[in-house]
């Protein structure tokens, strides 16, 4: 509860942000700061230096075009879930973020320091899997697109590399007969997921087009269900299909072990929350 | 004098808390708020062993470190302190002493090693980085059934684990009344270890000015005066010289009725260094350093005949306290014996405590303090009784329940109950739920494939703590009333709250006795050397005995008051009345003289009454001449979720009944308080220890402190009985919530899963504990 001593800066731009990162090799970047700064108060962290994103211009805005919705990587999960634009476009992302731990954490945490900081029990991963979203990523070098699928490496590490900053999310707009739902089990102590599954469905003429089922909180990274989407896909998304999907979710994964679950209740927890976020965006795509 | 005089009736209402403006504003002053010139930081190096002997300390690197003012190693500290104080002594009971800082062996995670004085809090903990320890590991003993049964051992020169073992009732009997009653049902449940979280972590900041020779110690405690008596001893200044003051306190729990090594530290650096040494808790050292609650496993036995009358009641209960006795640790699992045989008539009872050592943070009272223990045994056992027999369990406790005729009622532990109408309470809280109408609206969705259940739970505690012979330092308390020279009044208590409320529920007492506004008393606690005297505020006293301290000033008062009006009026002190702020001629109401006019008489003292002293002011002590016993009936609604085996938790109704109610929303906020904290031992809060004897819920990102939306909105009635014990009739209200409410959960999720075959399910009921009953029921694997 008491951080080692660290330099402070608070650039106006990106370029500038950017050039501290590569300058500094202990920096880190700070966003909404609720996962950082706990870590540095347990001194699990001490970078020397904070460079503060709050002053950056440009990233904090949610508009749509082409066909897409770009959201800058500083904007609030309280942005997220109030946004009319994403509520008509995009549920799955205002859903998401509604869950996230109380309203004052809404209002700090922000969209790109949840993404790169990828805590294995966070919401927005799975949002961001289930609607396929591209990631921005700005270094030194320019800026790079990362899909979402590629951007969850491991436990707590990211495609980014250390000079980067998420500067954006960008995501397709979902078309005509598209359903999603978020079904999460929270821990009841972090309100983080023990299990969150994100659902989304494509219906076109009674059939499953596509599905995308995203599980977050079970495994070291939140992670695409291949095998319960497939199972989905062709079907009329009953209740039987939808219960066989559900149980693949967790196939082929080594679940987390931790004093909120053992792994096989995660393992039953993913089968289960599965099932419920696909019935639901089946029902929203209906 | 005539009615529209008459100022507002104060004792009953809703008056809102005036202490809460400046609480919510941030203009309360906590001890982390006072900064005096000069003030040193303290920061301990802690074990992070559960048993390990240290085998070297090193401080050079951090004696050498930027703002390192001094600082303490254990050697240093036993040579220089007293150990730290255990009050509670049992009979034959062990009590291996610590100082407030280890050397030889440690024997909890947490435990403080090596203390750090420095300029600042952060040059503190950098320099508690430098300090190396070195620690020979040894085995530790986490599990106390273990620990009984020849585990390693916490105190090797005890040879033994065992603390103290202390029996209660009549053995024979209970075991008579067992083996020959129709029906016997066992149950082992395990009550769990808690962690107490005030919003507030333990802070002191010890001041001691080398001219005087004083020692001021501001202190996050619920017992100020116990406190400058114990660490004066521990500190070694006179106890004349200390005076101890609990500024604002962001509750306590029962967590801060203690004396901490940290007290005695930064007394002890203070005086060395002489200046301001200040020492603020983190929420992780919390959870490791402060007194852990409850951690008493039951085994017990529930004798009755077929018709479901009560025979006989035996319980062994194993208490794990931890590896040290804090000040009333060994006394708390006591006060679940005294309390074993709750509401019910119970021919032959008899309890065995077993209070073991295990390498882990000591225990002591936590809000409740044993009896929400007794309450669950007893009721869940009530519960299992009844589906053994197959009978609902309103009939079966209602069959069983001590008469509303039948106070006061002599227990087989020996107490006697003051008062109490369990029947009333249950019918109430009864027609809240709307019982029957539940019960088959639960068939009809079982039908559906939905698992509702609703559970009981009738309780008594014991509060009013308490006749002093029950308590190692006294059980008394002592309040001052002063009319001021202006008529203004200042009420003076020893109870020392910390979130109860006595700045308004006592100023209503004195407002509405004297007949001067709310505005025009001003309650004093909290302050060695502003209240003479006092204990604090612990055990539900606060109103029930320090209440009744106030009570008997004010009687002592009024006396007094009519001495100088009748000398001033030339009538006899028999003809007044004391009322609204004046006195007046009983015969000729017209003639009056007001308070303000009285206190003038009295202080200026020009023409005094015979035999009586100037001033207008008067101490009293109240002795209780017995605790008070407090009831209610709680009945929680649940759904469970048997596809994850998470629980809803739809309704609460607590219907309580702690006698005549001085503010009505004070005792609303009590009863909420407290039974966000029954209500979460039973469903969110799980003290885990790994093998290693490392805490697993040492955050509060692990361990679950439920957030409002983790409630559902209470609903909350009252019956009124008084006690006779006191003059207020008032039997105390801040544990309650927590009694009566966790068997209640418990209770409503077995109801829920009944159909399925399962019988119990141990705290805290973790939805995966939950699925794992619901297919051991079944007799597969889910």
């Amino acid at each position: 509860m008491i951080p080692a001593a660290f330099e402070y800066a608070a650039p106006d731009s990106i370029d500038e942000a950017i050039a501290l990162l590569e300058r500094n090799d202990d920096a880190k970047l700070l966003a909404g700061g609720h996962s950082l700064l706990p870590l540095m108060k347990l001194r699990l962290a001490a970078p020397s230096l904070l460079v503060d994103l709050r002053r950056v211009s440009g990233l904090d805005g949610i508009e749509e075009a082409n066909g897409e919705i770009r959201i800058g990587g500083m904007v609030t999960h309280a942005a997220i879930e109030r946004s009319d634009l994403l509520v008509r476009r995009a549920p799955l992302l205002p859903a998401v973020a509604a869950t996230i731990g109380d309203v004052q954490v809404r209002n700090r945490g922000t969209i790109g320091g949840s993404l790169a900081h990828a805590d294995p029990a966070a919401d927005l991963p799975a949002a961001v899997l289930a609607l396929d979203a591209q990631l921005v990523a700005r270094g030194a070098a320019g800026e790079r697109v990362v899909s979402a699928a590629d951007f969850f490496v491991d436990l707590l590490t990211t495609a980014l590399d250390p000079g980067e900053v998420l500067t954006e999310v960008r995501v397709p707009v979902p078309g005509m007969g598209s359903g999603s739902a978020y079904a999460k089990f929270p821990n009841p102590a972090s309100h983080y997921a023990i299990v969150g599954v994100a659902a989304r469905v494509d219906m076109q003429d009674g059939r499953v087009r596509e599905a995308r089922v995203a599980v977050t909180g079970a495994t070291a990274t939140a992670y695409l269900s291949a095998a319960a989407a497939a199972r989905l896909q062709g079907s009329s998304g009953d209740a039987a299909a939808i219960a066989e999907a559900a149980g693949l979710a967790a196939e082929g994964r080594e679940m987390l072990e931790d004093l909120s679950a053992s792994a096989a209740y995660r393992a039953h927890l993913v089968a289960v929350q599965a099932r419920r976020a696909l019935a639901e965006a089946v029902a929203a795509a209906g | 004098m005539t009615t529209q005089e008459r100022p507002p009736k104060l004792i009953g209402e809703p008056i809102k808390r005036r202490e809460d403006p400046r609480l919510i504003t941030g203009q309360g002053s906590y001890v982390d708020d006072l900064q005096p010139l000069g003030t040193l930081h303290l920061v301990i190096v802690r074990s992070p062993y559960a048993h390990a002997r240290v085998t070297g300390i090193d401080v050079s690197a951090a004696r050498n470190a930027p703002g390192v003012v001094a600082v303490l190693t254990p050697e240093d500290v036993q040579q220089s302190t007293e150990p730290v104080p255990v009050a509670a002594q049992l009979e034959g009971m062990h009590m291996p002493l610590r100082h407030a800082l280890t050397g030889g062996e440690v024997k909890f995670v947490g435990e403080p090693v090596v203390a750090i004085v420095a300029e600042d809090r952060y040059l503190a903990a950098d320099a508690a980085e430098l300090v190396e320890v070195e620690y020979e590991e040894l085995p530790a003993v986490i599990d106390p059934e273990q620990a009984l049964e020849g585990g390693p051992l916490v105190h090797d020169e005890l040879g033994t684990n065992l603390c103290v073992v202390s029996p209660i009732g009549d053995a024979e009997a209970a075991a008579r009344a067992i083996e020959g009653a129709e029906v016997v049902i066992k149950q082992r449940l395990m009550n769990q270890r808690l962690i107490p979280n005030p919003i507030e972590p333990r802070a002191v900041l010890a001041h001691y000015e080398p001219g005087p020779g004083t020692l001021t110690v501001w202190s996050s405690t619920q017992i100020p005066h116990l406190l400058k008596t114990l660490l004066s001893a521990c500190a070694r200044v006179p106890e004349q010289l200390v005076r101890v003051v609990a500024p604002d306190v962001g509750g306590g729990f029962g967590c801060k009725l203690n004396v901490y090594p940290e007290e005695i530290l930064a007394a002890l650096a203070s005086r060395r260094l002489e200046r301001p040494v200040k020492f603020v808790e983190t929420r992780q050292e919390n959870y490791v350093a402060t007194i852990h609650g409850r951690d008493l496993i039951g085994h017990l036995e529930l004798g009755a005949k077929r018709d479901g009358t009560l025979v006989g009641y035996r319980i062994k209960v194993i208490a794990d306290i931890g590896a040290y006795q804090h000040l009333l640790t060994a006394a708390i699992p006591t006060l679940t014996a005294l309390m074993l045989q709750g509401v019910y008539k119970i021919p032959a009872l008899a309890g065995e405590i077993v209070e073991v050592f295990t390498n882990k943070t000591p225990t002591d009272a936590y809000r409740g303090a044993g009896r929400p223990e007794a309450t669950y045994y007893l009721e869940r056992g009530m519960d299992l009784l009844a589906a053994e027999l197959g009978m609902d369990p309103v009939e079966l406790r209602r069959k069983n329940f001590i008469g509303a005729g039948e106070f006061p009622f002599d227990t087989q532990t020996g107490l006697v109950y003051d008062s109490g109408d369990y029947d009333a309470a249950l019918d109430k809280a009864l027609a809240i739920v709307g019982y029957d109408d539940f019960r088959s609206e639960q068939a009809r969705l079982r039908e559906a494939g939905r698992y509702l259940g609703v559970g009981f739970s009738t309780y008594v505690e014991i509060c009013g703590v308490g006749p002093s012979s029950a308590l190692p330092a006294g059980g008394w308390e002592a309040g001052t009333v002063r009319v001021e020279r202006t008529g203004k009044v200042t009420v003076l208590t020893g109870v020392s709250p910390h979130g109860q409320g006595e700045e308004t529920s006592f100023a209503q007492i004195a407002a509405e006795r004297l007949g001067v506004g709310i505005e025009d008393v001003t309650v004093i606690h909290g302050d060695t050397a502003q209240v003479s005297a006092g204990i604090g505020t612990f055990g539900s006293r606060s109103l029930a005995v320090g209440g009744t301290a106030l009570v008997m000033s004010l009687d002592k008062i009024e006396a007094k008051a009519k001495r100088f009006a009748a000398h001033a009026m030339e009538v006899q002190a028999d003809d007044l009345e004391f009322e609204a702020g004046q006195v007046f001629v009983k015969d000729a109401p017209e003639k009056t003289i007001s308070l303000p006019e009285i206190a003038t008489l009295a202080y200026n003292a020009v023409d005094l009454p015979p035999d009586t002293e100037p001033g207008l002011e008067a101490t009293s002590y109240y002795e209780p001449g017995n605790f008070t016993f407090p009831f209610g009936t709680h009945v929680a609604v649940v759904e469970v979720d048997t596809d994850s085996g998470a629980i809803d938790l739809q309704r609460f109704i607590s219907v309580d009944d702690c006698g005549n109610i001085i503010n009505p929303l004070i005792v609303e906020g009590q009863i909420h308080g407290g039974l966000a904290q029954g209500i979460a031992q039973a469903l969110y809060e799980e003290a885990v220890y790994d093998a290693n004897g490392q805490l697993l819920s040492g955050s509060l990102m692990d361990y679950a402190v439920p957030r409002a939306d983790q409630l559902p909105s209470f609903e909350l009635a009252t019956t009124v009985t008084p006690t006779g014990v006191n003059p207020l009739g008032a039997k105390g209200v801040g544990e309650a919530g927590t009694i009566g409410s966790t068997p209640a959960i418990v209770n409503a999720v077995v109801d829920a899963l009944a159909p399925l075959g399962v019988q119990h399910i141990e705290m805290m009921l973790r939805p995966e504990r939950v699925l794992d009953a619901i297919q051991a029921a079944k007799g597969g694997a889910r």
